[in-house]
């Protein structure tokens, strides 16, 4: 059975297709271990309690098994995006990227623990429970989507989806030692998603690898006509491939890289500049003169847009209701919301409620969206000049549960390298960069909109010249 | 800053029902995330556009025909509280 979880999805495929293992047999290896989990690194919120019917043997992915991000609405299987205002919630339909991937073979293993909304950073604002981080079960494994990085990372699922609003997959794929895609926004279909802010919400995949993370990547991109913020997405995701970056030009953004990066993360990531340097690519310093704001402004655009989606949980059409007895609708919609929302989330409300009310509105969010608007023409300029831009993802390995819950500040800068690239639109892959100290470090590499197939490219190229083993979390 | 009324303030436009206890954390709370934040105040962005949509796109438009959505009865059967043809709510008379 061991032997099952040590194969890549990719590698699993073939050998589903090859005959030489079967569907049945490596969804119930996945499945025991994912229901074994249980409070240990709670990473599920939901583990399906049987063999799934057989998927279309002939389909890509068949019988390759899928952990999804909560709030990913599943039919009839519970989606609560890791909130107690949407308890037992089990919706009528299917999120477009899940039901693709269905269509693509894949079986649904489970639904992940995640930040409630999406709303943190370390995964500890669930109302199911903090996840642990398999490295260090004393550590958080990121967030929002650490279920999903740290399912991976302990080998409870082959892969898994998230979705990363300013760092969601990249961050927890990098406290986790895994392969985090954020792609270009629009690249996936976002309906079925439950919404946290709509204009940066992006699904995307957590692998053990970068061919893996094309893999899944490939097979969920594309226009759907129930979002019509998506996209066509202008080529084939390819199998990732390479031996060496000849003729890659990296920059390296002086405002990401600089001030406020761990000392351990910081000597990975310049190592791994020499080893790209070595593999014949060519690293330039470069500027993004307002990437330094982009987290301020990112912090008054998703609140805006959170205070507005959650509008919806009102205690009306579906989750908690709290019954306030006398006919008083007004305090029905306040009891509930105060009831069944967690402290976070409540504090996003608030926040994007004041900078959309009158007389704040031009001064926080009208401004933050013209910062948007510089943070991304800095990319832009620095495309003319470079392929990708290459940063530490996150500015320190796992930190402790508990050492930044009472202070929103510190936990909201450790989306500081991850967030220009979501106010951008564009992708952004994190693979595994080492370790220091035990703990698994992040590199970062983002491209302009559609580089998908570069970026992964170059990403392989690294990984295979890295040779990061992961399996130690696994064991 | 941000003080106490203005956080009653917005909780109501926000339509949540804040505790003592979280009035007064939100009040120091948001008046340390807003401090940071305001350095975007410093910013010269004079005739910067706005952004309205991080890639190009211009009206996604499609034709205005009836399709098929879910049934009523499946709609409704999540719903804390199913009347026969809608969701039921608590008059908003008292308030």
């Amino acid at each position: 059975m061991s032997e099952l979880i040590e194969l890549t999805a990719a590698q699993a495929a073939a050998k589903i297709r090859g005959g030489d293992i079967s569907a049945a047999e490596l969804f119930e290896a996945y499945r025991a271990r994912a229901a074994a989990d249980g409070d240990d690194l709670n990473a599920f919120t939901w583990v399906a309690d049987g063999t799934p019917a057989e998927s279309t043997p002939d389909a890509p992915l068949a019988g390759v098994p899928l952990a999804v991000k909560d709030l990913f609405c599943t039919e009839g299987v519970p989606s609560q995006s890791g909130s107690k205002i949407l308890e037992g919630y089990r919706p009528p339909y299917t999120a477009t990227a899940v039901a693709k991937l269905a269509q693509a073979g894949t079986t649904l293993l489970g639904k992940t623990n995640q930040d409630e909304f999406a709303m943190g950073s370390s995964n500890e604002n669930s109302a199911y429970g903090p996840v642990r981080n398999p490295w260090d079960r004393t550590r958080v494994p990121g967030g929002s989507s650490g279920g999903s990085a740290a399912a991976v990372a302990a080998g409870l699922a082959p892969w898994a989806l998230g979705t990363d609003t300013g760092g969601s997959i990249r961050q927890p794929a990098a406290l986790c030692g895994i392969v985090g895609l954020k792609p270009t926004y629009g690249a996936i279909s976002r309906y079925g998603m439950i919404a946290f802010a709509s204009s940066l919400d992006q699904a995307g995949p957590f692998t053990r690898d970068v061919t893996d993370a094309a893999l899944l990547l490939r097979h969920m991109v594309g226009r759907d006509d129930r979002d019509s913020t998506s996209l066509a997405f202008p080529e084939e995701i390819a199998t990732p491939q390479g031996v060496d970056l000849r003729g890659l030009k990296l920059g390296v953004p002086e405002e990401l890289t600089g001030e406020g990066i761990e000392s351990g993360v910081r000597e990975a990531f310049n190592a791994t500049l020499a080893l790209a340097e070595q593999m014949g690519a060519s690293v330039e310093t470069c500027r993004l003169p307002h990437a330094p704001h982009a987290l301020n402004a990112y912090y008054l655009i998703a609140p805006a847009e959170a205070s507005a989606n959650l509008a919806r949980f009102d205690g009306v059409r579906y989750g908690l209701r709290v019954d306030v007895g006398a006919d008083d609708l007004t305090s029905m919609y306040t009891q509930t919301r105060e009831a069944g929302f967690g402290t976070e989330v409540k504090r996003r409300i608030m926040l994007g409620t004041y900078a959309l009310s009158s007389g704040y509105y031009d001064a926080y969010y009208g401004r933050a969206q013209q910062v948007r608007t510089k943070v991304a023409d800095d990319f832009r300029a620095a495309f003319e000049r470079f392929d990708l831009l290459v940063t530490p993802t996150a500015p320190s390995v796992a930190f402790r549960l508990g050492e930044k819950i009472d202070d929103p500040l510190a936990m909201y800068l450790s989306d500081v390298c991850t967030v220009p690239m979501s106010l951008a639109g564009i992708p952004a892959i994190s693979i595994p960069n080492g370790v220091s100290d035990g703990l698994p470090v992040g590199f970062q590499l983002c491209g302009p909109a559609f580089s998908e197939n570069r970026l992964l490219s170059a990403a392989y190229v690294l990984e295979q010249a890295l040779g990061f083993d992961g399996s130690t979390a696994r064991a | 800053m941000i003080d106490r009324a203005q956080v009653l303030h917005v909780a109501k436009l926000a339509r949540l029902a804040l505790s003592e206890d979280e009035v007064e954390r939100m009040s120091r709370e948001l008046s340390a995330v807003l401090d940071h934040i305001e350095k975007i105040s410093e910013l010269k962005l004079d005739g910067v556009a706005p952004t309205s949509h991080v890639i190009d796109v211009v009206n996604a438009l499609r034709p205005d025909e009836p399709r098929p959505s879910l049934p009523r009865d499946v709609a409704l059967a999540s719903a804390p509280e199913p009347l026969e043809q809608g969701f039921g709510v608590p008059s908003p008379g008292a308030s």
